[in-house]
């Protein structure tokens, strides 16, 4: 099947298994490779990509039904202010261990911050509870996107 | 000679945290190359028995896409992949004695059409009996899997007299204590990319902890000398233990499958692929009894350590040793008489994880040292104040703790920090509260039983722009061990950070390093890095002492400012790296460190296992809802001595996330297993901790250094794993009343338990 659809700001059109996961196309077709496979089945969250700037599980996506909408990943967003100060403070927090949940992460604070950009640690608990990090035990994590949060309030 | 100036420095950057943020850091999946097949495995549908043939083995050569079938036949070399013993075969030969064992391997051009190939294979096979309990495994009429009798290993400890220590005793507790399997649950599974090469070798890329057991796996499996093997770690998406033993399988069977086509094969498991084969942590039977008096004072330490090492060695038997090492806890106990076995059975084998047969040890011991509190009537914060080791107590080894015992300090301190006090189930309402606490010592490194593998190699070499590559064969999997190795080559060498780069470990360029495990990174790796910075750092020294008009040991290496300093002068570490070249100096070095001493008798198990000690306390505060059973983590304080936190956020994370891990060990994680089968293999069926489930763990970092660390540092990796489950049991005993001697301590399980109790 044919599609066409908006990949970080560029229009895509590919011929492709209209079932195929998202997630598979974005790495073997198009080249995306900040977007990881934990588990393939919506369980891990390190997968995650916005379609319509919302936060998605990419492994559980078909890819027919992103024709015509708008797909973004961390590639995408290099040139955003708010990634940027999401990664800063990553770094700065110590949230990266092996790093493989972290692009995942990152893209979950990011939908969080530009929605709520003052959340409660609770909200950010909440936020990121559909991914899954098993090096950090979270904290840093946490700390991290409420620093990015207030650096983000601050770089406005 | 001047030593170094150490200052803290503005480093509370890793060295790979850019790179991680960016999304653009290699991870197996993302390396590629030209011509790549993909590999799968085809797999034992039963647990025991023998596979006659794969009836439709020819159908499934000629499938779509699919370019090669490899079985056991076709080995080029031996049939096995070797860890401590030489059990484990590449390729089921004809038996198979566990339930997902690798039967035989497919290469196709997608991955799609290798795992359709590799689910296709239909077996003719003569079903055995079989056995999946380690303590059934021992009954003299079990089925015969593995090693004589059943056990892959025994040890013992005999210390003093027990018999007397009881007599001598005013109470007495004993518990028998179960444990279930855990599973590592990396986030990145299983995974390496064979390439074969011109010259008839083959080089090896993959996610592991352990590249030079891989190369030897190559070796054996493939025929090839070791010459011809090149085995280089990738960004690894975690390891835990759970990417020592298992890559060499993983390595074995891509590079099978290149040699074949002569193609580069990438083998990556599935997330259920990676839980139905890879191996665990045991699950253990521990039986513990204490003897004490009535000043709470422990007399003697009784305990059999009964772990399921599944249906291969591999790794089992220094699980078991290190187990029964540390069995009585960090204790200072006159007579001690333990045993421990590891058992064959028909189950997945079961390997390294964080913690390495201490977890299940401790969580034995500390949740009785608890009874017994109750029992003395005592606080448990003072009855381990009135046992634990210090400085000049002995073991049950025997072996007296020397220099950089913290103990003492990490359990006042945990145990400040949550304000540790007792609430014996006194709270009103559904919600109860209840606090917990447990210590922990850990011997660092691989001790006696392997004191073959102690040794690390490195090399520093310095660039003609002052820029440093250091060359290590000690893996950074998440853990930070490439930032502290930086830290520890430019602290050394007297130059920025940014100079210094830690390349990926590479069995070509570094002598064999021995695995990286038991948290012995920094004190090894670190050793051998330190050794190769000093040599060119006291290069650096006579060029600038000869160029300044001074003898080298008046020089002063700055690090703070990258300056050698002495009183006629002072040079820039860049001044001083263009001078040595301009001289035509050596500016390379290679680095060596062995771990030496470590002593262990067989018969008595009495000697110095391990030359160094790390230890903990952790206190907890856990809410139990007694409607669901929903135990809360509220509070956790886990204070470690670690000698000398040399990269202070890596220590911090280090333990927040053993900690959760721990939480999950103790309250989440299950495993179910029925007739050897994994029924959940999925990280919905079994749950690691999400962001829901944790707390804010408060790392509190003790540091009394040890003489043999670099920089007076001790190991760190494992001990966050080792004493938590028994502090969270044992505040879920003092919320509810109920004591619980099994992991994972399940909600159903509290709310029949409870259940009782009301009627
Ligand atoms: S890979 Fe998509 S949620 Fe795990
Ligand atoms: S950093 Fe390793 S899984 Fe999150």
């Amino acid at each position: 099947m044919k599609i066409n659809f908006i990949l970080n700001d560029n229009i895509v059109n590919i011929d492709i298994r209209p079932d195929k996961p998202l997630l598979r196309m974005l790495r073997e077709d198009l080249g995306i490779k900040s977007v990881k496979e934990g588990c393939g089945r919506g369980e891990c969250g390190s997968c995650t990509v916005l379609v319509d700037n919302k936060p998605v599980a990419s492994c559980m996506v078909p890819a027919g039904q992103v024709h015509t909408r708008k797909v973004t990943t961390l590639e995408g967003l290099e040139s955003s202010g708010e990634i940027k100060q999401i990664q800063d403070a990553f770094v700065k927090s110590g949230a990266v261990q092996c790093g493989f949940c972290t692009p995942g992460f990152m893209i979950s604070a990011y939908s969080l911050l530009t929605g709520n950009p003052n959340p409660e640690r609770e909200e950010i608990r909440a936020a990121v509870s559909g991914n899954v990090c098993r090096c950090t035990g979270y904290t840093k994590i946490i700390d991290a996107i409420e620093l990015a949060a207030e650096y983000i309030r601050r770089f406005k | 000679m001047k030593e170094t100036k150490r200052v803290k420095r503005d480093s509370d950057i890793r060295v790979d945290a850019r790179i991680k943020v960016s999304g653009k850091a290699r991870f197996i999946e993302d390396v590629e190359f030209a011509n790549m097949l993909h590999g799968a495995t085809i797999r034992s549908p039963i647990p025991h028995g023998r596979i006659a043939s794969i009836v439709n083995l020819e159908k499934i050569r000629n499938m779509p896409g699919v370019r090669a079938v490899v079985t056991a036949n076709d080995i080029p070399g031996e049939n096995i992949v070797p860890f401590v013993k030489q059990d484990y075969p590449c390729l089921a030969p004809d038996e198979v004695k566990f339930h997902g064992q690798a039967v035989a391997l497919v290469a196709a051009e997608t991955v799609e059409e290798a795992r359709s190939a590799a689910r296709s294979a239909e077996f003719e096979y003569e079903e055995y009996p079989a056995v999946f309990d380690a303590v059934q495994a021992m009954k003299p009429d079990a089925v015969h899997v593995g090693g004589e009798d059943n056990v892959h290993s025994y040890f013992r400890i005999r210390k003093g007299d027990v018999d007397k220590g009881f007599r001598e005793a005013d109470v007495i507790v004993e518990g028998v204590f179960n444990n279930k399997h855990q599973v590592h649950c990396y986030l990145e599974n299983q995974g390496v990319v064979a390439v074969p090469e011109s010259g008839g070798g083959i080089s090896v890329y993959g996610s592991m902890q352990c590249p030079f057991y891989v190369q030897n796996a190559l070796v054996k499996v493939t025929g090839i000398r070791y010459s011809g093997i090149k085995v280089v770690q990738t960004v690894t998406g975690g390891g835990f233990g759970g990417k020592e033993d298992v890559p060499s399988i993983l390595a074995s069977h891509a590079a099978l499958l290149a040699l074949r086509t002569q193609r580069p094969v990438r083998i990556i498991y599935d997330r259920e692929e990676d839980f139905i084969s890879m191996s665990k942590r045991h699950p253990a039977r521990t039986r513990v009894k204490y003897g004490a008096t009535k000043e709470g004072k422990i007399t003697a330490c009784e305990a059999e350590y009964i772990v399921n090492g599944g249906a291969f060695c591999t790794l089992s038997p220094i699980v078991a040793w290190r187990g029964v090492v540390h069995i009585s806890g960090p204790y200072d106990i006159p007579n001690v008489k333990a045993d421990s076995y590891a058992m064959a059975t028909n189950t997945v084998p079961c390997g390294a994880f964080r913690g390495f047969g201490q977890t299940q040890a401790n969580f034995a011991n500390e949740c009785l040292m608890d009874e017994l509190a109750e029992k003395l009537d005592m606080d448990p914060v003072e009855l381990r104040k009135r046992n634990i080791l210090k400085t000049g107590s002995r073991t049950s080894t025997g072996q007296v703790i020397g220099e950089s015992c913290g103990l003492e300090e990490t359990l006042i301190k945990a145990a400040e920090k949550i304000n540790f006090k007792q609430h014996f189930g006194r709270d009103k309402g559904i919600r109860k509260k209840g606090m917990g606490i447990s210590t922990t010592f850990y011997g660092v490194g691989l001790g006696a039983e392997g004191e073959y593998f102690a040794k690390a190699g490195a090399q520093v070499y310095v660039k003609e722009d002052g820029s440093v590559i250091v060359a290590i064969g000690n893996v950074e999997m998440g853990q930070g061990s490439n930032t502290v190795f930086n830290r520890i080559c430019a602290d050394t060498l007297g130059c920025p950070y940014e100079s210094v780069e830690v390349l990926q470990p590479d069995t070509t360029r570094v002598p064999d390093s021995g695995p990286t495990v038991a948290s012995r990174s920094t004190m090894v790796g670190g050793r051998a890095v330190l050794d190769a910075a000093r040599q060119v750092c006291d290069t650096f020294r006579k060029v600038a002492a000869d160029k300044l008009g001074v003898k080298p040991f008046d020089i002063e290496v700055d690090a703070v400012d990258s300056r050698y300093r002495c009183s006629r002068g002072e040079m820039s570490y860049f001044e001083v790296v263009n001078e040595a070249y301009r001289r035509r100096e050596k500016v390379a070095a290679q680095g060596w460190y062995r771990v030496e001493g470590c002593t262990f008798d067989q018969e008595t198990g009495q000697g110095n296992p391990y030359s160094v000690y790390t230890y903990s306390a952790n206190a907890c505060e856990v809410e139990v809802d007694t409607e669901t059973g929903q135990v809360t983590v509220t509070k956790f304080a886990a204070a470690h001595d670690i000698g000398k936190a040399i990269h202070m956020i890596s220590a911090e994370g280090q333990i927040q996330g053993g900690t959760v891990q721990a939480i999950g060990y103790a309250l989440h994680e299950n495993l179910v297993l029925e007739n050897g089968r994994i029924l959940n293999p999925s990280l919905t069926g079994y749950t690691v901790p999400t962001s829901l489930d944790a707390c804010d763990v408060i790392p509190i970092i003790v540091e009394h250094p040890h003489g043999e660390g670099p920089f007076g540092a001790k190991g760190l990796g494992e001990p966050p794993m080792i004493g938590s489950a028994a502090a969270i049991l044992n505040a879920i005993y003092d919320a509810t009343g109920i004591r619980f001697r099994h992991t994972p301590c399940l909600p159903e399980d509290i709310v029949k338990e409870l259940s009782k109790l009301s009627i």
